[in-house]
């Protein structure tokens, strides 16, 4: 009993933590308030799914820009869905990394492109390392 | 009449249950919406390609209430799916995006999505989606009761039922509205909208030809509604029904102009929402008028030239049968036999409909007029409505078969290819252009329920029933023109909905004056019913015709067109003789009886048909050559010709009772 305690409390500070640094917003909140019974797991399913689906768009962002010239139109829209499957989940420093990179496609801005990309990546491994480490401990098992 | 419930099921625990599609190519999202929407108490079917979407939309016409789609997908637009729903299908869609600038949502209104979510979408926003279907329905009864309404008998009112109707913030009053509705007439409920509402226009054939023609005259870029309106010169018209016309009529070209090959077909069908003018239309319109004018197998041939422009249009060259996708429309058994909308699936983008389904709504009505005049004119028409941009041409030859004088008969085969047979239409009234047409049918048709002449009846039929397209609020088609037609009750007992719509076709066609009934297939259409009526249409074109004229050659229009629709002419066999034997279910109406009703496909090809198959009687009745070319697009129109000729033939005479007096088949250039 006062193992589980321990752990839900861990487990409830690992999560504040991620709010506090500004890796989750609300978004995350209504995730888990649509978990239900019926789907116990829904949150940890979807960020599942959206970490399988964003890493395809991450690597096939990095060999555009590694093309010359630049495509922005393409990184524009490439970046979108993947602006788009961030903000499902709540992942805010992401997605404000995102729109980031966005504006500087739209101005053209190649090198800024590159130095948004650079720390979107930094911070999405870090949020994805983070909620694995949170769902281990959150569900046993899974 | 009954029919339409059980398409839609309202229960009471509407909106619980409601059953939403929902695509989008990010998974995650998907995921995410499909939980919400089951937390809504909605019945979720989640898709992650447009093309699949639509593939399921189509398979399963009144599966769906709602469709939800996100604007950024690889396969397809967004808003190219959009379209397609609302032409192909008239179901209300969302939009949604992460993208919230103005240009985006702008766009979405313009094709028509009933609503825009910006990403991230919050249950909140879910919960109250109900709200589109309802009003969609409600819109369609709207239309449905306008075109009743000018037929004074059926009205039933019932004030309670609309006024709860009205508040949808009352569930409860609008459940229990809903289901009666669904249950009842809907023109009970159709008068009491009417009467709590604002006088909708029904764009018959004729008024819808007349302001084809009025587009043509001014040159699509330049027709506004003020000139349009002083062009038409029609008495207690607004400015506002003429703007929202044009609306449709523009997204309908616009449609036709973009729409890819394959959505030809859907044209037909989708043309609920709001009338994809295209030249088939305009073409279906006059045809099926002329056609049904002539009481030959006009409205058969109407609704293949229809459905065959339609298809031409909407460019659904995929489409061996064209009609299968209007076998939506046709087919009564969906119950939701959108006239309106079937038809012109690909025609306008999102919510065109064609007025007439059956009947080239495209036509202005001029053009219809012309159709009895002369084939020419129709062809003009066509071109002109083409102009815009219709890529294709699909619709511009479509327009241009109707157009030709010589080739009256060959409406039919013109928009099919030039196969349609000209039905000699002796357009007396006008043709039933695909959305216009058919509510002009149908106003045209109830009002003329005291002509008794079988011909009458038939046009009025026709009218009525190019409108059943779903087209929510301008579409006055939605008035089955089936039942209008007093004159043709003989024929149109016959008719045997599969949808439902039988019954209402029967039933008016007793001699009701208002085509009531049909506007449970209306709501029900609201799904997927444009395809039912493209086909109907043509069936119903056929078998009017014209059993003595042979039209077979006229028929030509692939019989297929006919049958698909499901509507099979037997419903509008109003004379008897169901067309369907054309092998096909779809029209069997033609028959002789039905020259109007056939045309109330509102499917263009039935009016294609129809007309055609008038036509030919006149012109040549055995122009077989001309017939594959009805429905060119969407339909094997040659084999809903054939079939059309055949049913007509194998009927007998009494199916080509009708005396179109108004319409002059042989006009119609086919």
């Amino acid at each position: 009993m006062e193992r589980n305690q321990q752990l839900r409390r861990q487990l409830a500070s690992m999560r504040q933590s991620l709010f506090d640094q500004g890796h989750l917003d609300e978004q995350f909140i209504l995730l888990e308030e649509l978990q239900d019974d019926a789907n116990p797991n829904f949150v940890e399913e979807v960020v599942t799914l959206h970490y399988r689906d964003s890493a395809r768009l991450i690597t096939t962002i990095e060999r555009a820009l590694e093309k010359s010239p630049l495509d922005f139109n393409k990184l524009d829209g490439y970046m979108h869905q993947f602006k788009g499957s961030s903000t499902s989940i709540g992942a805010k420093k992401v997605k404000a990394e995102s729109t980031q990179f966005r504006e500087y496609c739209e101005a053209g801005n190649g090198e800024g492109c590159m130095k948004t990309f650079q720390l979107l990546k930094r911070d999405y491994a870090t949020l994805r390392r983070k909620l694995e480490a949170y769902f281990q401990q959150a569900l046993p098992g899974a | 009449m009954s029919t339409a419930s059980s398409s839609v099921t309202v229960s009471d625990q509407f909106p619980a249950g409601l059953r939403v599609l929902v695509v989008d190519d990010d998974p995650t999202c998907l995921r995410i919406l499909e939980k919400m929407l089951g937390t809504c108490l909605y019945e979720v079917t989640k898709c992650n390609r447009a093309e699949i979407a639509l593939d399921m939309l189509r398979t399963n016409k009144n599966g769906y209430d709602i469709v939800i789609s996100d604007v950024h997908m690889p396969d397809m637009d967004g808003f190219k799916l959009l379209e397609q729903v609302g032409l192909e299908m008239d179901l209300p869609v969302i939009m949604m995006s992460a993208d919230d600038s103005k240009q985006v949502v702008m766009k979405g209104v313009t094709h028509g999505a009933c609503d825009y979510l910006i990403k991230p979408v919050r249950i909140e926003a879910l919960k109250n989606i109900w709200q589109h279907v309802v009003r969609k329905r409600k819109n369609e009864w709207k239309d449905l009761e306008q075109s009743g309404s000018v037929e004074e008998g059926d009205r039933q009112p019932k004030p309670s039922e609309e006024a709860d109707y009205s508040s949808s913030a009352n569930e409860g009053n609008w459940r229990t509205s809903k289901r009666r509705k669904d249950e009842e007439e809907e023109i009970e409920e159709r008068d009491d909208t009417s009467t709590l509402k604002k006088p909708r226009v029904v764009w018959s054939v004729e008024l819808h030809q007349q302001f084809v023609s009025a587009v043509n005259q001014l040159g699509i870029d330049k027709a506004v509604p003020k000139k349009i309106l002083e062009l038409m010169n029609v008495p207690g018209l607004t400015r506002e029904n003429v703007a929202s016309h044009l609306q449709k009529y523009r997204l309908y070209l616009r449609r036709l102009s973009g729409v890819s090959p394959h959505q030809g077909n859907s044209f037909i069908s989708s043309h609920s929402q709001e009338p994809p003018y295209g030249s088939l239309s305009s073409l279906s319109g006059l045809d099926f008028q002329t056609l049904a004018a002539t009481g030959q197998i006009p409205a058969q041939s109407l609704a293949t030239l229809q459905a065959a422009g339609l298809a031409r249009s909407a460019a659904k060259p995929g489409l061996p049968m064209p009609l299968v996708d209007q076998r939506n429309i046709f087919s009564f058994d969906n119950q939701k036999l959108r006239f309106g909308e079937g038809q012109p699936q690909h025609m306008s983008s999102g919510k065109q409909m064609n007025l007439l389904h059956g009947i080239p709504t495209t036509m202005d009505s001029k053009q219809l007029v012309n159709l009895h005049h002369s084939a020419q004119s129709l062809g003009s028409l066509n071109m002109q409505a083409s102009a815009h941009g219709n890529p294709s041409g699909q619709s511009s030859p479509l327009l241009m078969q109707m157009a030709q004088p010589q080739s009256r008969g060959q409406i039919l085969t013109e928009t099919s290819g030039g196969q349609v047979p000209r039905l000699p239409t002796s357009v007396g009234h006008p043709i039933l252009s695909n959305g216009a047409a058919g509510a002009m049918l149908a106003i045209n048709g109830i009002g003329e329920n005291s002509r008794g002449t079988g011909y009458n009846s038939v046009s009025q039929t026709s009218s009525v029933l190019n409108f059943p397209l779903n087209h929510s609020a301008e579409l006055p088609g939605n008035s089955f023109p089936l039942g209008s037609t007093p004159g043709i009750s003989a024929g149109m007992s016959t008719l045997t909905t599969k949808g439902g719509f039988q019954e209402e076709i029967n039933s008016d066609i007793k001699g009701s004056g208002g085509f009531m009934p049909s506007y449970d297939i209306f709501n029900d259409l609201q799904q997927h019913k444009p395809h039912n009526w493209e086909l109907q249409n043509v069936g119903f074109a056929f078998d009017a015709s014209q059993h003595s004229n042979s039209l077979q050659a006229s028929v030509d229009v692939t019989p297929s067109v006919l049958v698909n629709q499901g509507y099979s002419s037997s419903q509008r066999n109003v004379q008897n003789s169901n067309v369907s034997a054309m092998g096909k279910p779809i029209f069997s109406v033609g028959e002789g009886s039905e020259h109007g009703i056939a045309l109330n496909v509102g499917q263009h090809l039935n009016s294609l048909l129809v007309d055609n198959s008038t036509r030919v009687k006149s012109e040549r009745v055995t122009d077989t050559s001309c017939q594959p070319t009805l429905l060119p697009q969407h339909f094997g129109q040659e084999d809903l010709m054939s079939a059309i000729l055949k049913q007509q033939d194998g009927l007998g005479p009494a199916e080509n009772d009708f005396e179109f007096d108004g319409y002059s088949l042989d006009n119609i250039p086919v």
